[in-house]
């Protein structure tokens, strides 16, 4: 059995390339769906067949992707606030009647421009712990038991936290950002051992430097040329999801084909 | 017996009262309940999530103030969320005891209600002045998100703090599909279950829509339970067929795991996976064909779930029982303490349990 979870081992090789599987009827929650990683996984999930709920602060932006992407359930609210995310969990669970994923890639700066640690205000880190450590873990746990009851259905029960590369390197001027993304790549690290013997995994995952609009606050003067396309950083959290969903489906019910094959 | 006031769903000192098979009591903390069970025991439990299912408004024609309490729905589909059976109050809300409070305005066939966002039409009246077939306008995500937003957890007013839903969703929670909590899981945790698993006793879930407790009218409690939607995943029928194959006892946590059990099983056969719906009710004449013991709330008697107990123990043992929950101060209601009750005179999980479904029976059928 592959040893790789928890972390960015998770990466496949090219070799190991998913784009022909089939996601048809996975039930997958997508958190800051409407820029950036997130935006382009709707995208991705959606047009490979996937059922798909996505969550993001700003009315206009959800309506306008669930405009453009009929049947995908566009959820408003916002995961830093701990009274939305039940409500949140609810209309996901409502809409999907379950879940098998659960991508965890809203994401906060921190203070925007970046800021050496003695210049950040506490409210920043408070806002990046918020939006980066707990709001990943409120919503985990909120939509634990559905990601159980996927898992012992032979499904899957997958949750992908998005890291950073900053997460692991510690950057002046990423203190804010950087932390927080090491704790939630810590805290997957811990959750996913936790909950080995329930079939659900617990990943975080570095999909490189991004041109996002997250990346565009941080380095305002980057040459975009030099950073990926979220479409391909797209690609390795799909493949790194059916690598773990066949894991998952094959170490519960070793006898049972698994739906993503 | 005393109601349990604060919403806490694990308390420390909660206690936990056996009804044995031979009919003898026992006092136990109920974190000790692994202990209690058997290797080769397969527990079963509701995973349903919690609805928001109290929704308060406006009676348009009257613009008069209602609570609408969500109770009924015809199956677990995601998009069929339109069309429930619901009760209706008028003013005020859950700080008045149920059974205090002033009924809703004259409702109608073809009225309007404006429940926060949300907007349904009385489709008919259900044979009270108090129940409502409601139509919800919208699309499914519209209904979910009203709901989601506009709505509070169903409470009593034993309980004075607002509940949030975090407060009523068991540790296990899934599809949300019941109308109050199923609340025998709270004493579910992570850790139990990893306690479960290395005691070599199983451990599976089914969703069943767990319905209200109280309508605060006598004519419209005689109802309860209503006709209860549920769905029993093949794994779980995998699992109870295998508990059966060893001997192993099968434990149901909460009411509504019994009445979904027991209704899916056919007659002396296996119990069938897929979604059902439960409309029997279980009492003292009732012929258990899939449960062996049920983990519990300590329930007042007269109401449904004390009358399901009949179904496990004896009136005698019954009566014993109550009367230890009151001398020894046991609390009551979703976040009260507990019972583990063994289905009488069965000699569970030993050599007997290789009694035929029909001798089971007619023992029962002497007991009661």
């Amino acid at each position: 059995m592959s040893q790789t979870v928890g972390n960015e081992e998770t990466f496949v090789n090219a070799s190991d390339r998913n784009d022909d599987v089939n996601l048809a009827g996975l039930r997958i929650v997508i958190t800051g769906g409407t820029s950036g990683l997130g935006l382009a996984l709707v995208h991705a999930w959606h047009a490979r067949g996937a059922r798909v709920a996505f969550v993001a602060r700003t009315p206009e932006r959800v309506a306008h992707i669930t405009k453009e992407l009929p049947g995908v359930a566009g959820i408003v609210g916002d995961v830093s606030r701990k009274d939305e995310i039940h409500p949140i969990a609810l209309q996901a669970l409502g809409a999907l009647g379950g879940v098998d994923v659960l991508v965890n890639s809203a994401s906060s700066l921190g203070p925007v421009p970046l800021a050496l640690l003695g210049d950040t205000e506490c409210e920043d880190v408070e806002r990046a712990l918020a939006a980066n450590l707990l709001g990943p873990f409120r919503l985990t746990k909120a939509l634990l038991g559905a990601l159980r009851a996927s898992a012992t259905d032979g499904r899957g029960g997958v949750v992908l936290n998005v890291s950073s590369d900053a997460a692991s390197t510690p950057y002046p001027g990423w203190g804010a950002y950087g932390a927080s993304k090491a704790a939630l790549a810590h805290m997957s690290a811990i959750w996913n051992l936790e909950l080995e013997t329930e079939g659900v995994r617990i990943l975080s995952l570095d999909p490189g430097d991004m041109d996002t609009p997250l990346h565009a606050l941080a380095v305002p003067d980057a040459d975009r040329s030099t950073l990926r396309r979220p479409e391909d950083a797209a690609r390795d959290v799909t493949d790194a999801i059916v690598a773990a969903l066949r894991r998952s489906a094959r170490d519960r019910n070793p006898e049972r084909e698994a739906l993503v094959r | 017996m005393i109601a349990a006031h604060a919403p806490i769903q694990r308390p420390r000192d909660a206690k936990l009262l056996v009804i044995h098979a031979h009919g003898t009591l026992t006092h136990a903390s109920r974190r000790c309940l692994p202990a209690l069970l058997r290797s080769g025991d397969l527990v079963v439990a509701n995973d349903a999530a919690t609805l928001p299912a109290s929704l308060i408004g406006v009676h348009v024609e009257s613009r008069e103030p209602v609570e609408v309490r969500l109770a009924q729905r015809r199956s677990l589909a995601p998009d069929d969320v339109a069309e429930f059976g619901a009760i209706v109050f008028g003013e005020g809300d859950y700080r008045t005891p149920t059974e205090q409070r002033p009924p809703p305005p004259p409702l109608a066939s073809g009225d309007t209600l404006r429940l926060g966002p949300l907007r349904a039409t009385v489709q008919r009246m259900l044979g009270h002045p108090r129940f409502v077939a409601l139509r919800f306008e919208g699309s499914m995500l519209e209904i979910w998100r009203g709901i989601a937003l506009h709505g509070r957890p169903i409470q009593y007013a034993y309980v004075p703090a607002p509940l949030a839903l975090w407060d009523v969703w068991t540790r296990i929670a899934a599809v949300p599909a019941a109308f109050e909590p199923p609340s025998a899981g709270f004493v579910l945790d992570w850790h139990l279950l990893g306690e479960l698993r290395a005691r070599e006793i199983a451990f599976a879930t089914l969703t069943h829509a767990a319905g209200i407790s109280s309508t605060g009218d006598a004519a419209l409690d005689a109802l309860l339970p209503f006709d209860e939607p549920y769905d029993i995943p093949r794994d779980t029928a995998d699992a109870l067929e295998r508990a059966r194959e060893r001997g192993g006892r099968v434990i149901a946590v909460g009411t509504t795991v019994v009445r979904a059990l027991e209704a899916a099983a056919g007659d002396d056969g296996p119990v069938r996976p897929g979604a059902d719906v439960a409309r029997q009710r279980i009492d003292a004449r009732t012929r258990l064909r899939v449960v062996d013991a049920l983990l519990t709330g300590t329930h007042e008697p007269g109401t449904s779930h004390h009358a399901l107990l009949g179904a496990f123990a004896t009136r005698e043992s019954l009566q014993r029982a109550d009367r230890e929950l009151a001398v020894h101060g046991y609390r009551t209601h979703e976040f009260g303490d507990s019972m583990l009750i063994e289905r009488a005179n069965i000699a569970l999980a030993s050599p007997a349990s290789a009694l035929t479904h029909s001798a089971r029976a007619s023992t029962m059928r002497v007991i009661a």
